[in-house]
C-alpha cells in the first residue's frame, strides 16, 4: 500500500496538474545534457567497467558482468564434442528466435535457402515481445530520412556508424510496408494515415504503433509467418559454442538442449547470430525490463571465436521503469506514455524536465532529482518520481488511455492502481544494449559468413538509441542478415569443422593469468533461492 | 519480519512471502525455470498457470509473472498447450468467411459456454471474438482479441477443442493485410525512396563535418 509520504505527494500532483499540464519544460542545451550525463548516468560510473584481457577488443573496457562472461570458461570441452556427428544440416543457421532472427528466417527462405531457427526458449520469447511504445520510419510529407537521420546520430552522441544508420533510416518506410502487408495492425485512422506521435528526442512524429502491443503484434505475426512457411524451430536448444571450419570461417553451432542437457552439432554455411540483449546481467544492480533470456550470449559466442565488438560500454536505461508496485519493479512503463502527453513530477509536484529528451538524459536526470536534489518520492523498496498519467486524457479526453496504452493500464490495474485517475512511481531500468558485435551494412562481422542482427549488434545507434528505432533495427538488419547470409551460402564449400578457436581462447585466457569457475554463455539468469 | 503465505506448487507446501508473484514463489522455493517463463511482464502468454484457493470450488486462471500469491493457494502451471496451427499463404487467403470454416472448423461446433472467457488472464471477451470470426467480421474479431498473448489457456477450457489464439490470429492478420485502409503515403514514400529521392539530401549531411551536423541537430525544428 502507499505511504503517507506518497500519498502526500500525489496531492501535491494532483493540485498541479492542470498547471503542470499546459506546461511547456524547457529543454536542455547541449552543455547541460553533457553535464547532467557524466555526473549522473550510470555509463559514466568508472568503477563498474572491467578492462578486458583477451581477445579481439584486448584493452577496452565493458560492464565487469560483461567482462566476467566474455573471459569465461566455455561450457564445452572441444575434445569431448565429435564434430562428424551431424544433427542438423542446413545453409543459414539462426540463433535466436526474435524479431531479428524470425526476420532473417522469412527472407533467407524468400531466397530459397534452408534455413533453421534454434532458440533457447520459445519462438517470441524476446524483447520484441516486449517493445510497447512503437517503430520509427520517416513516411510522413513533413519528414524526411534525412531528418530521421539527423535525429538518431545526434540522440546517438554522434557515434553511430553511418553506413548502419543510413541504411536503417532509409529502409524504415519499407520495413514498416513489409509487416503491414504480412498483417501487422498498425494504429491508422479511417483514410489510412498512420497514427504516429513523437518519442524522445524525435524532431518529428514518425512513431507508429499498435495501441502499446507494438513489439507483441509485430512478434506474433512474424511468429506466425514462420510457421506458415515451415521453416523448422529448435526450441528450449541454446547455442553454446560457434563451430568454424578450417579456414577460419563460420560453420555451425554445438547446441545444448535446454532441458536434458543433450549436445548436438548443427552445420551450416552462413549462421546469424540473432540473440538479443543483456538485462538480465542487471548491470550496477539495476532492474530490468528484459526478458528471462537476455544474457548477451550472442556477445559471448562471436568474441570467442574472434569476432570484435563495437560500444559493449555503453547501455540504455530507459527512464521509465515501474518502481512501484514491487511485484512490477522494473516493468518497462512505455515512453508513449510521455508521447501522449504525460510528464515526470517530482515529489514536490514539479515538472521538473522536458518529458521527451533522450533516454539516457531523461534517466539520467530522473537519477538527479532522486539523489543530489532529494526530491524522489520514497517506496518501501526504493525511490522514484510520478510520471503523470492522469494529464495524457486531461489533454486528449476521456478514453485514450485504454484505446491508446492497454497494456499500461492493465499491468498496474492488477495491482489496484488506475492509471487514469493516479500518476505511477517510476525509476530507471536496465533496458537495452547499445553495443553489440561490430558488423559491416551486409551484416557480417570480421569472421567469414558470421552475420549478426538485431540487439546483439553494435553501431547502429551509436551510444545512445531513440524510442522506436529498435524495432525498426530488428525488422531492418534482420531482413538485411536473412537476404545476405543465405546469397552467400549459395557459393560456400565447407571445410572442415573445429573447434580450435576455443582451445585457442582457453590458452590465451591462461597466459594472461585469468582463472575464473565461471562458464558462459550465461543462457538464464540465476533467479532461484539458494539456502 | 516478513510476511509469509502458505502455497502448494504442484501440490507441494512452501511458505513464501506475500509480497511474491506465484514465478516469484516458485523461485523462491529453489526452482531454476527453463520452461513457463518467458517476458516475465505479462506480454509472451509463456507462464500460464491454473489456482484453486483451498475450500473454494472455482478453478482460476492467471499469468504466473503478473499475479500474487495467496494463502493456501494450489498451484499448477501450464507451460505448453497444444494449440492447433494451421499454415496457409498470407498472400493466397483472403478475408471470407470460408477460410475459417476450410481452416478451424471447429469454431462453430462452439456451445457457447463462455468457459473462455472466464479464464482469460488478459480479460478478453474471447467468446465474443470467436462469434465475430465464426461471421467472417474479423475487423471486429481483430479489434476484440487484440491484447491476447496466446497462452493457450482459453483453449485449454474448451469442450468444441478451439485454438482461440490462432483463431484471432488469422483474424488479424487478414484484417492488417486486406480490410484495414492503405496507408498512400506510406506507399508514396517507399517509391519516392526507390527512385532515389533522398540520396543526395542524406549524402550530403553525412558528408558534413561532426561540428556543422552537431549545430544542425542542437539548432533543428522540433514538430509540436
Amino acid at each position: 500500500m502507499y505511504t503517507n509520504e506518497m500519498l502526500e505527494s500525489m496531492k501535491k500532483v494532483e493540485a498541479a496538474r492542470s498547471a503542470n499540464a499546459v506546461l511547456e519544460p524547457r529543454r536542455m542545451t547541449a552543455e547541460e545534457k553533457e553535464t547532467l550525463l557524466a555526473t549522473y548516468h550510470p555509463d559514466y560510473k568508472q568503477g563498474e567497467f572491467a578492462v578486458l584481457q583477451i581477445g579481439a577488443n584486448k584493452g577496452e573496457k565493458v560492464p565487469t558482468e560483461l567482462a566476467e562472461l566474455l573471459q569465461a570458461n566455455s561450457r564445452i570441452n572441444p575434445a569431448e564434442i565429435d564434430l562428424s556427428k551431424v544433427d542438423y544440416d542446413v545453409d543459414v543457421l539462426i540463433i535466436g528466435g526474435g524479431g531479428a532472427g524470425a526476420s532473417a528466417a522469412i527472407e533467407a527462405d524468400n531466397n530459397g535457402a534452408k534455413a533453421m531457427i534454434v532458440t533457447k526458449l520459445r519462438i517470441g520469447d524476446a524483447n520484441t515481445m516486449m517493445a510497447e511504445g512503437g517503430i520509427q520510419a520517416a513516411d510522413k510529407e513533413n519528414d524526411s530520412p534525412a531528418i530521421h537521420y539527423l535525429d538518431a546520430f545526434g540522440g546517438g552522441h554522434f557515434a553511430a556508424k553511418p553506413e548502419l544508420l543510413y541504411k536503417l533510416v532509409t529502409e524504415a518506410p519499407e520495413a514498416i510496408q513489409w509487416l503491414n502487408n504480412l498483417g501487422v495492425e498498425f494504429d491508422k485512422d479511417e483514410n489510412g494515415v498512420m497514427i504516429t506521435t513523437h518519442g524522445g528526442g524525435t524532431s518529428r512524429k514518425r512513431m507508429h504503433a499498435a495501441k502499446d502491443y507494438s513489439g507483441a503484434e509485430i512478434m506474433r505475426t512474424l511468429r506466425d509467418e514462420v510457421l506458415n512457411r515451415q521453416i523448422p524451430v529448435v526450441d528450449f536448444t541454446a547455442a553454446i559454442e560457434l563451430i568454424l571450419d578450417e579456414n577460419g570461417k563460420a560453420a555451425g553451432a554445438v547446441l545444448m538442449n535446454m532441458e536434458t542437457h543433450e549436445i548436438l552439432i548443427a552445420r551450416a554455411k552462413t549462421v546469424i547470430i540473432a540473440t538479443g540483449g543483456a538485462g538480465r546481467l542487471h548491470y550496477q544492480g539495476f532492474p530490468t525490463s528484459n526478458h528471462y533470456g537476455a544474457t548477451a550470449d550472442g556477445l559471448v559466442l562471436g568474441y570467442r571465436a574472434g569476432a570484435k565488438l563495437l560500444y559493449a560500454d555503453t547501455l540504455q536505461y530507459h527512464p521509465t521503469g515501474a518502481a512501484y508496485p514491487e511485484q512490477i519493479f522494473g516493468a518497462l512503463v512505455t515512453e508513449k506514455v510521455r508521447s501522449l502527453g504525460a510528464k515526470l513530477i517530482n515529489v514536490n509536484g514539479e515538472a521538473f524536465m522536458h518529458p521527451l529528451e533522450t533516454r539516457d538524459v531523461s534517466a539520467a536526470s530522473i537519477i538527479r532529482e532522486c539523489s543530489d536534489r532529494g526530491n524522489g518520492v520514497h517506496t518501501p523498496d526504493g525511490i522514484g518520481v510520478w510520471l503523470d498519467t492522469p494529464m495524457i486524457e486531461l489533454k486528449n479526453g476521456e478514453g485514450t488511455i485504454e484505446k491508446r496504452i492497454p497494456a499500461m493500464m492493465r499491468m498496474f490495474g492488477k495491482y489496484g492502481i488506475d492509471i487514469r485517475k493516479e500518476p505511477i512511481l517510476v525509476y530507471p531500468t536496465l533496458h537495452y544494449q547499445n553495443g553489440g558485435l561490430d558488423i559491416t551494412a551486409d551484416g557480417m562481422t570480421n569472421i567469414e559468413n558470421l552475420y549478426v542482427a538485431g540487439e546483439a549488434v553494435g553501431g547502429i545507434h551509436g551510444r545512445n538509441r531513440l524510442m522506436g528505432n529498435s524495432l525498426l533495427d530488428i525488422i531492418v538488419f534482420g531482413r538485411n542478415a536473412g537476404k545476405n547470409a543465405s546469397s552467400k551460402s549459395k557459393d560456400v564449400t565447407l571445410g572442415a569443422l573445429t573447434l580450435e578457436h576455443v582451445n585457442k581462447f582457453a590458452k590465451e585466457q591462461a597466459e594472461a593469468g585469468i582463472k575464473t569457475d565461471v562458464v558462459s554463455p550465461k543462457l538464464l539468469p540465476n533467479y532461484a533461492r539458494r539456502k | 519480519m516478513e510476511k509469509m503465505v502458505h502455497v502448494f506448487l504442484m501440490g507441494k507446501q512452501y511458505e513464501v512471502p506475500a509480497n511474491l508473484t506465484i514465478m516469484g514463489a516458485l523461485e523462491y522455493a529453489g526452482y531454476q525455470l527453463v520452461r513457463g517463463c518467458g517476458c516475465r511482464n505479462g506480454f509472451c502468454g509463456a507462464c500460464a498457470t491454473i489456482y484453486r484457493i483451498k475450500g473454494e470450488r472455482e478453478l482460476k486462471a492467471c499469468l504466473a509473472c503478473q499475479t500474487k500469491v495467496e494463502e493456501n493457494m494450489y498451484v499448477a502451471t501450464l507451460p505448453y498447450f497444444p494449440l492447433v496451427k494451421e499454415v496457409y499463404d498470407i498472400e493466397k487467403v483472403r478475408p471470407t468467411e470460408q477460410i475459417m470454416m476450410q481452416l478451424y472448423p471447429e469454431i462453430y461446433s462452439c456451445i457457447g459456454c463462455n468457459a473462455c472467457t472466464k479464464v482469460c488472464p488478459q480479460g478478453l471477451d474471447v467468446m465474443q471474438y470467436i462469434a465475430y470470426a465464426q461471421r467472417g467480421e474479423y475487423e471486429k474479431c481483430a479489434e476484440e482479441s487484440f491484447d491476447c498473448v496466446m497462452c493457450g489457456l482459453c483453449s485449454s477450457r474448451c469442450p468444441a477443442g478451439i485454438s482461440h489464439p490462432q483463431v484471432a490470429l488469422l483474424a488479424r492478420r487478414l484484417n492488417g493485410k486486406y480490410l484495414a485502409p492503405k496507408s498512400e503515403h506510406l506507399e508514396n514514400r517507399v517509391q519516392e525512396i526507390k527512385d532515389g529521392k533522398f540520396v543526395d539530401l542524406i549524402q550530403a549531411l553525412m558528408q558534413k563535418p561532426i561540428d556543422e551536423i552537431k549545430e544542425l541537430y542542437n539548432t533543428r525544428e522540433i514538430e509540436k
